[in-house]
């Protein structure tokens, strides 16, 4: 793992740009904010030295699929929409909720449990993490997940297409 | 000196109860789907920590999986946002009444 100088930093962007997702008024600012927040986790990724999956989140994530939702958004033209961003009581519970959920998950953070191993080297991490091993793990032991995972991808390509096409009248 | 697991854990909490507010507060179906995404990343955060700190690449392989499927759901949730807004021509959430009558 890297510094903690790092972790911090790309730490305290990711959670100001989901902060300013949340907030952002217009849905093109929380996409861009959103493409900041994956970025800063795939730099995560990197001081984790987890570099395959680091470059897929880039690829991936802040690439293709970032770009399928502004690209949604500006065919539908939201800016024009109406604001309706007025807070209500269900906006008071939703965020009661969510308190709850977080301070739930950073308890069970801070009751230190034992993960019964200790963590491995720096030099061990990054073998584990580099695209050498997961693709040959890919292409051996996951070939038949690999298979699927593609026949799922084929099938939600078609099914957006037949979706997006069809007309409900 | 090593950042411990506990911070990346505690990161990915926070990071889900952004995604997860996102998906109580908001009302742009768009927004409501990138919420999901962030939800699905701060998973993915956890399960790549616990995988390179166990030194165990399994669970980067269902992180590769996750993703994956989230590039799917991206797909068909944005597909069904514009067959939507083709019939109502709202993204508003509390608008979208079409099992009401």
């Amino acid at each position: 793992m890297a510094s903690p100088f790092m972790f911090f930093l790309l730490a305290t962007v990711a959670v100001a740009a989901g902060l300013g997702m949340l907030i952002a008024r217009s849905p093109v600012s929380s996409a861009l904010w959103l493409v900041l927040n994956l970025f800063c986790i795939a730099g995560l990724y990197l001081t984790l030295n987890a570099s395959f999956i680091g470059a897929i989140q880039i690829l991936v994530y802040a690439g293709a699929i970032m770009v399928l939702f502004l690209f949604v958004i500006m065919l539908l033209n939201l800016s024009a929409l109406p604001q309706l961003e007025d807070v209500n009581w269900g906006a008071v519970g939703g965020f009661i909720l969510g308190m709850v959920v977080l301070s739930q998950l950073l308890y069970v953070v801070a009751l230190e449990f034992d993960l019964g191993v200790e963590p491995v080297s720096a030099e061990a991490a990054a073998q584990v993490g580099a695209a050498a091993t997961l693709g040959e793990m890919l292409f051996t032991k996951y070939a038949l997940h690999v298979e699927v995972a593609g026949i799922l991808l084929l099938a939600a390509t078609v099914g957006a297409v037949m979706l997006a096409q069809r007309r409900f009248e | 000196m090593e950042v411990a697991v506990n911070w990346y854990l505690a990161l990915s909490a926070v990071l889900f109860t952004i995604g997860t507010l996102g998906v109580l507060l908001r009302r742009n179906a768009i927004v409501i789907l990138m919420s999901v995404e962030l939800m699905l990343n701060a998973v993915n955060l956890t399960l790549v920590t616990f995988s390179q700190s166990m030194g165990d690449p399994a669970g980067q392989m269902l992180v590769f999986f996750s993703i994956a499927v989230a590039a799917a759901e991206a797909a068909v949730g944005l597909a069904i946002v514009i067959a939507i807004f083709r019939s109502e021509v709202t993204v508003d959430v509390s608008e979208i009444t079409l099992f009401k009558h």
